[in-house]
């Protein structure tokens, strides 16, 4: 569990005036990744996105630390590079000082154009921890559907229309797909729970290996809702068991926020405009299906919990 | 016995792609990050093992794609790191992107390079069709002749590249010179890592005490000017080139400039060709000047930068010149070297030389001592006013109509 009292010593490493929308998550993701890190110094990669456009507009930069970016589709294999070039010079005498390695990427980054890039190198073992701040589209160009987006959703390459209802098929499951990569740490983790992602993050840097952290991170724009309720809808993903927060530890699954009371998932998706063609009588059957999806995967993740398995 | 020009040189038996890997291990890179690929495979795989074999110190990652490899050797020179990669063909193409952010970030990365036909038709024989595509990446691009060539080239390839600040790949013809066993002098390695040096970046992202922010986005008002700057670091690349080479002559006794000449100054007829095809070409020339025949040769080493204003002055008296191009760019017009040259001597004034243009060799099409007399032939009679220079592509030992 993190400390807020110790955490507010920590430095922030990464300065506000970055031109991130209004009530965007992924700011609140890269800045308390910074936190969670303390004092150890980082260095941090991030595919092409949001967060590395609006943070890095030259000649400006909202990074305090070294940032690195070259493209869409790589931040793992960059962060690995990285790592490699310190292990090198730090065998060699040239580097002193432990430093750990982040990346960064969004959910287009990550669970589609870099997830080649980020299997090899977590499957090659580098010390880095790779964050993929999840919001369910590629938002940069102007939400259109990725591999994380889930069904029923309106984006602008599966929008509702007049036969189609947005986007028809599941969002695939990267983060057990990473489970299933054997390795030390993943853990899915959301926005709207400082502590749930610090001590997450605070996990992740203190593993010897690789890391995985997939986090739900809502994007006013593309999930149409109020700037403010950001962290809100984020905390009803978890409670609606849309989005469980949990982690694989060394194999081992444990379910880190048990909702008291499982709330319908409709009470997640009223709230965004991107859902709301489903709530139209004659779609009433989508929602349903919905529902009946989240119910398996969250009573999958129970069993996997509670018969202690392994990854 | 063969002797040796450097004093402490060393002859042995290599392929190009043994002698690619030997120059690796003795420059030891930090990292390298690679990933295999046919005819280029061994020069990693046998670096791999001196990384095995606790032969370097080196930090060798086993990417899963191309595309991985570039980003992780851009990302390791990021950091800070002298970083190396080697790659042919689809591998390469897979690059395509990362080429240029390696050129925009202005790091010296080298990369041993086979050259290899381009799918499809999947072939995995020698042209220069991949290297030629890559040709405005930003890329300084040093081609050889044989093995001595390629293993000299990636020596000075490293101090080219830190000095320019521009990556650079030397390359070799696929399996012609990659898989071809060559006498070859090699140097020792202490003063290989002499000559090489350190290697001290100005800045470099593992410097936690001065952090830096690498990669970030221009808009309108940024982008045009830092591109200018890659291309005038391309100009001035090759002042350093020069400088390296006569560098390296003083130490190592052999001679290097961006083009070679063979029996140029009083030739009336020539041939401008890139890689081991020259090879070829200078038998014949010495056959012809036997015949008393004024033929001649210009072989380009390095083709970006382009030596553009100094080919000019080694072929404004040629009366008839033909450029062999072992790539097609399928332009409908012209090919890559043949348009490079042309435009030298036209933007000189000049409307002499005549020349033309053929393709050659693709996909490891043989090229012979008779194809190539058969080029001076044409040249002969074009030199001779006898047959008007054809103003379009000709094709070298191919079934076209």
């Amino acid at each position: 569990m993190a400390n807020l009292k110790e955490l507010s010593k920590n430095p922030e490493r990464i300065t506000s005036g970055h031109r991130l929308c209004a009530g965007c998550g992924a700011g609140v993701v890269a800045r308390q990744t910074l936190i969670a890190a303390g004092n150890i110094p980082v260095i941090v990669t991030s595919a092409t996105g949001c967060l590395e456009v609006s943070t890095t507009v030259f000649p400006y930069t909202s990074w305090k630390t070294s940032f690195f970016h070259s493209a869409f589709e790589n931040s793992a294999a960059t962060c690995s590079g990285i790592e490699a070039a310190y292990r090198s010079l730090k065998a060699q005498g040239k580097i002193k000082e432990d430093i750990r390695f982040i990346a960064f990427g969004g959910d287009g980054g990550t669970y589609d154009i870099g997830l080649q890039s980020l299997s090899g190198a977590m499957e090659r073992g580098h010390r880095m921890l790779y964050i993929c701040y999840n919001n369910e589209a590629y938002m940069n160009t102007g939400i259109q559907r990725s591999g994380a987006t889930p069904k029923g959703a309106h984006t602008t390459t599966a929008p509702a229309g007049k036969v189609r209802q947005g986007k028809e098929q599941h969002r695939k499951d990267l983060t057990q797909i990473m489970a299933a990569h054997d390795i030390p740490y993943v853990a899915q983790s959301y926005i709207g729970s400082w502590n749930d992602f610090i001590t997450k993050a605070q996990k992740a840097l203190a593993v010897d290996g690789p890391s995985f952290i997939n986090v739900l991170t809502p994007c006013r724009l593309g999930w149409s809702y109020k700037p403010e309720d950001t962290m809100e809808l984020a905390r009803l993903a978890v409670e609606t068991c849309m989005w469980p927060s949990y982690e694989v530890e060394n194999g081992v699954y444990r379910i880190n926020v048990k909702p008291k009371e499982k709330k319908p998932v409709t009470e997640f998706l009223k709230l965004q405009g991107r859902f709301k063609h489903l709530f139209k009588p004659e779609n009433a059957h989508i929602l349903e299906e919905i529902q009946k999806n989240i119910d398996e995967k969250w009573a999958l993740l129970q069993f996997r919990t509670e018969a202690g398995c392994r990854a | 016995m063969i002797k040796t020009i450097y004093s402490k040189g060393k002859i042995v038996a290599k392929t190009g792609n043994e002698v690619m890997a030997e120059a690796m291990r003795q420059i030891e890179p930090d990292v390298v990050a690679a990933y295999p690929i046919t005819p280029a495979t061994e020069i990693v795989q046998i670096f791999s093992q001196f990384v095995a074999d606790g032969v370097v110190k080196s930090e060798y990652v086993a990417v899963e794609s191309e595309h991985s490899a570039m980003s992780a050797t851009i990302a390791a020179s990021a950091a800070g790191a002298r970083a190396m990669t080697g790659t042919s063909s689809q591998g390469l193409s897979l690059m395509w992107e990362m080429l240029y952010i390696a050129s925009g970030l202005r790091l010296p990365i080298v990369m041993a390079e086979v050259n290899r036909a381009l799918s499809a038709p999947v072939n995995i024989h020698g042209d220069q069709s991949d290297t030629m595509g890559a040709r405005d990446a930003g890329w300084i691009q040093i081609y050889s002749e044989n093995s001595q060539e390629a293993y000299d080239n990636m020596i000075q390839a490293v101090k080219i590249a830190e000095k320019a600040k521009l990556p650079a790949l030397v390359t070799t013809d696929g399996f012609i010179i990659s898989h071809c066993m060559e006498v070859v002098e090699t140097y020792p390695d202490a003063d290989v890592k002499v000559f090489v040096g350190e290697y001290k970046p100005d800045r470099y992202l593992l410097d936690i005490k001065k952090p830096y922010t690498l990669g970030a986005i221009d808009l309108q008002d940024y982008y045009f000017e830092h591109r200018y700057q890659i291309a005038k670091a391309m100009i001035d690349a090759k002042s350093i080139i020069l400088d390296v080479a006569r560098d390296f002559e003083k130490t190592f006794g052999r001679e290097y400039d961006l083009y070679e000449k063979y029996m140029l100054d009083d030739a009336e007829i020539a041939i401008v060709v890139i890689g081991s095809a020259a090879g070829t070409t200078k038998v014949v020339v010495k056959e012809l000047r036997e015949k008393g025949i004024k033929a001649g040769l210009l072989k380009i080493r390095v083709y970006r930068p382009f030596p553009s204003q100094q080919i000019v002055e080694d072929l404004k008296h040629v009366k008839a010149v033909a450029v062999l191009d072992r790539a097609d760019s399928c332009s409908g017009a012209f090919n890559p070297v043949y348009s490079d040259v042309a435009a030298s001597l036209y933007s000189a004034g000049l409307t002499s030389p005549k020349i033309i243009n053929y393709v050659y060799g693709l996909g490891g099409r043989e090229i012979n001592t008779e194809h190539i007399s058969g080029v001076y032939e044409k040249l002969k009679r074009i030199a001779s006013g006898i047959e008007k220079p054809s103003n379009q592509v000709e094709y070298i030992n191919a079934r076209i109509k």
